[in-house]
């Protein structure tokens, strides 16, 4: 196609600049979309509550994404009255900001998981990943004996941390010092937590797996899920509906 | 050739009985000694492989026609042969996970064969492995045919072509042992990574390079196709993958970004996977074997033009109609869901001209099989990118997203396009490759169509229905103003879907066999099978007149 301004011609006959203008073509869309999302202030609203993974849930969380859990488990509560009734408050983007990877998940073959900590005991938890089937009979999950088997093995915790602390999540050099031996001392009932729950409120100390001899992949994997959505009050967290600067508007008494 | 094999094995095993032997050894002299045994037979057991010429092997074996000097195609021999395989693991899989679901007892109880592990293997086995061996194969062979030139580097083109069957075997064992980033289509991890850019910026060079030296003053069409997919994925593999590793000795990383902003760049990655891997790599295909197969020119030059900018703007921007409804701004949500409706023309765009380029030559669906599998390409490539915009609109979605509507969809894509053009390629090159004179059978090909065509409708089917109703039982009140239904009670109506589903990828997967049967006796340079030939409806011209009345 050729016109007075403009021949397509010189595009077909030079393949760096067909590759340049191809490169530029694509590119528009990511930078127009993505970048924004780092400097826009409301993209992620500020809410009370959120601090970054204790070591063992950081554990937990790695076992979920080892196994592939987010194949078929969503951790995304959508805006709908069903959805909000079935699996609790709606999703806040400030939720996942500790999140590397995110884990939103684009399927439910099975629930969302974004509200399920503290739906259900950990016993139950332990009973359905060993045999989802003795506790939901409909189920088509996999089985996982395993997990209760195996002794959690993470590594250096204290690597972990400092890795997460390098793409931002703030760690304190405590935190990061004191990894390993949050880990341990979270699954241990006799172990002194006072020092872990200043550092990471709400968490929850205890023993998760039924066996508190042991600290096993089940340990963690529980105590990740029993704390999922469990952080925000998200009944104090307000939908914006003012752009920072100007004056909220009047509160509806909620 | 046996004594080959016999001295390399010879050599290797007594370097591996030395090497237990000083293992085990108990005493230090005794260990020394065994270790000295085992490097002098190792390093004779590699004097013996260095003398091996692979290249006789590979003629041998797999008869590969001797290199003229012409145009490099050993390396599509090879991709050939890889794609034909890796659609066989591909498929097996996607059936035996398609089972898991109907029987979760096939899970075995075993980390290593549970879904949430074969799932990722199924999705890169087929986009990567299967998808991604017919493109670089394809994009050898078409490369130097429209520029007329043999291909630049073709040790660095051997490099890609090993060191990507190496990413996918990285890739594929690490699902298997739970080593993932977690990001659906990009989950091989760190390092796996970092090697899959280094093959990808050789396979630049290779395409380009090949590009630069053509005798052809016009770069065709196909080419650019090509060219955007290339760059792009590599753009996207490089963004979305930015992770830090844990240890540099250790598999384990954590992505770069987090939450938003992670989700927005997976799916941009996501979206675009399809975009360019699956749909501009796959048109490129498309440009040049249609009108090859069809001995008909492309249908129009100006819509090729037009569709390939509009095309490459347009999907970058699609990527957020992953997340509607989600945690993401609203805005980007809107302008993903505009611009996934816009897409729509640019893909017709490209359905429309392959079609076109039929234009004189319909009668050929009729005689052709391979003609009549780029058809169905064609067919389900229009019909899926119709059904993927209308997927966008956020009301649709509001219904469909988390649903096996979208798994059906996608199975129409990659079944339909991806799988049928692909096949169609295959069958096209097999015989020229391997300079025979057509194909060992065509009624092969026509049983490989109707099976893999009969299953893609099973597939597609079933998963609409299964996605629909998840979707509306997930969201049905009843009179008293309560949900009806249990999670529990929605898994178990599926029941009959899966199985249907799983039934389709079985008549699927059997086609992909006949096609590996087929080619491989092509291959093997057999004597063409004996049957009816394909050919059109017959004219009887005595028979060509109107009936004429009689008296009762």
């Amino acid at each position: 196609m050729a016109s007075k301004f403009f021949n397509h011609g010189t595009l077909e006959r030079n393949v760096s600049l067909l590759g340049i203008a191809a490169l530029i073509t694509v590119a528009i869309g990511g930078i127009v979309e993505i970048a924004p999302l780092f400097w826009i202030d409301n993209t992620i609203e500020k809410v009370e509550g959120m601090r970054p993974y204790t070591p063992l849930e950081l554990a937990g969380r790695n076992i979920y994404i080892r196994e592939g859990c987010y194949n078929c488990h969503s951790q995304m509560i959508r805006p709908f009255r069903d959805e909000v009734e079935r699996y609790g408050h709606y999703s806040l983007a400030a939720e996942s900001m500790y999140d590397h990877p995110f884990q939103w998940g684009s399927k439910r073959t099975g629930p969302d998981l974004a509200r399920v900590g503290g739906r259900y005991s950990d016993e139950w938890h332990v009973q359905h990943l060993k045999d989802p089937r003795a506790v939901v009979p409909e189920s088509i999950m996999p089985t996982y004996p395993f997990l209760a088997e195996r002794d959690l093995k993470p590594g250096d915790m204290r690597a972990d941390l400092k890795a997460l602390t390098r793409v931002g999540v703030p760690y304190s050099d405590a935190d990061i010092s004191k990894a390993n031996d949050d880990l341990a001392a979270q699954a241990d009932p006799d172990a002194d937590t006072t020092d872990l729950l200043k550092r990471y409120p709400k968490a929850q100390a205890r023993d998760f797996d039924g066996d508190p001899s042991r600290l096993t992949e089940m340990d963690a994997l529980v105590a990740y899920l029993q704390m999922i959505g469990t952080l925000v009050d998200v009944d104090a967290a307000r939908p914006q509906e003012s752009l920072p600067g100007q004056v909220a508007p009047k509160e509806d008494g909620r | 050739m046996d004594r080959l094999v016999l001295r390399t094995g010879g050599w290797f095993a007594l370097a591996l009985v030395a090497f237990a032997a000083m293992l085990a050894a108990r005493d230090g002299g005794f260990a020394v000694h065994m270790g000295i045994v085992s490097l002098v037979a190792l390093g004779l057991a590699i004097i013996a492989m260095r003398r091996a010429d692979y290249a006789a092997v590979a003629r041998g074996l797999l008869k590969m026609p001797a290199d003229q000097g012409r145009y490099y195609d050993d390396v599509i021999r090879w991709g050939v042969i890889a794609t034909v395989s890796w659609a066989l693991a591909g498929f097996l899989a996607g059936l035996y996970i398609a089972l898991q679901l109907a029987f979760p007892a096939l899970n075995l109880g075993l980390e290593y064969t549970s879904f949430g592990r074969l799932r990722p293997l199924h999705t890169s086995a087929v986009i990567f492995a299967f998808g991604g061996n017919a493109l670089i194969a394809t994009s050898f062979y078409v490369v130097q045919r429209t520029c007329r030139a043999r291909l630049f580097a073709p040790k660095l083109a051997d490099f890609v072509f090993w060191g990507y069957q190496l990413f996918i075997v990285l890739a594929a064992t690490g699902y298997l042992m739970g080593i993932t980033e977690g990001k659906e289509y990009a989950e091989p991890e760190w390092y796996v990574d970092l090697w899959l850019t280094i093959v990808w910026v050789a396979y630049l060079v290779v395409f380009g390079g090949t590009i630069v030296k053509r005798s052809e003053p016009h770069i065709y069409v196909a080419n650019w196709f090509y060219l955007a997919f290339i760059l792009t994925i590599a753009m996207l593999h490089i963004v979305n993958n930015l992770s830090m590793p844990v240890s540099l000795l250790g598999s384990k990383s954590y992505a770069a970004f987090a939450g938003v902003q992670d989700a927005l760049t997976q799916w941009w990655y996501g979206h675009n996977a399809v975009g360019f891997f699956l749909t501009a790599g796959f048109l490129a295909m498309m440009y040049y074997f249609v009108p090859k197969q069809a001995q008909r020119p492309v249908y129009s030059y100006r819509l090729s033009i037009i569709h390939f900018w509009s095309l490459i703007f347009l999907y970058i921007w699609a990527g957020p109609h992953h997340l509607h409804y989600t945690a993401l701004p609203d805005w980007a949500q809107t302008l993903g869901m505009v611009f996934s409706i816009m897409l729509w023309m640019p893909s017709w765009g490209g359905m429309i001209n392959g079609l076109m380029t039929l234009n004189g030559a319909w009668d050929k669906i009729r005689t052709d099989p391979i003609i009549r599998m780029m058809v169905m390409a064609l067919a389900f490539y229009g019909m899926s990118t119709f059904e993927g915009p209308m997927m966008s609109v956020k009301a649709v979605n509001s219904l469909s997203h988390y649903t096996d509507w979208t798994i059906g969809h996608v199975h129409s894509g990659a079944l339909g396009w991806n799988g049928m053009i692909t096949f169609a390629c295959l069958y096209y090159l097999a015989p020229r490759l391997w300079r025979r004179e057509r194909l060992y059978s065509l009624r092969l090909v026509n049983w490989h169509f109707w099976l893999a065509t009969v299953g893609i409708v099973l597939y597609a089917a079933s998963m609409w229905v299964a996605g629909i109703m998840q979707g509306l039982m997930w969201r049905e009140y009843g009179a008293d103003g309560y949900l009806v239904y249990a999670f529990s009670e929605v898994v178990s109506a599926m029941w009959p879907m899966y199985l249907i589903r799983a039934a389709g990828g079985l008549l699927y997967l059997s086609g992909a066999i006949i096609m590996a049967w087929n080619i491989g006796r092509t291959i093997a340079g057999s004597p063409l099978r004996q049957e009816k030939p394909m050919h059109g409806a017959s004219h009887d011209m005595a028979a060509d007149k109107p009936l004429i009345a009689r008296p009762a």
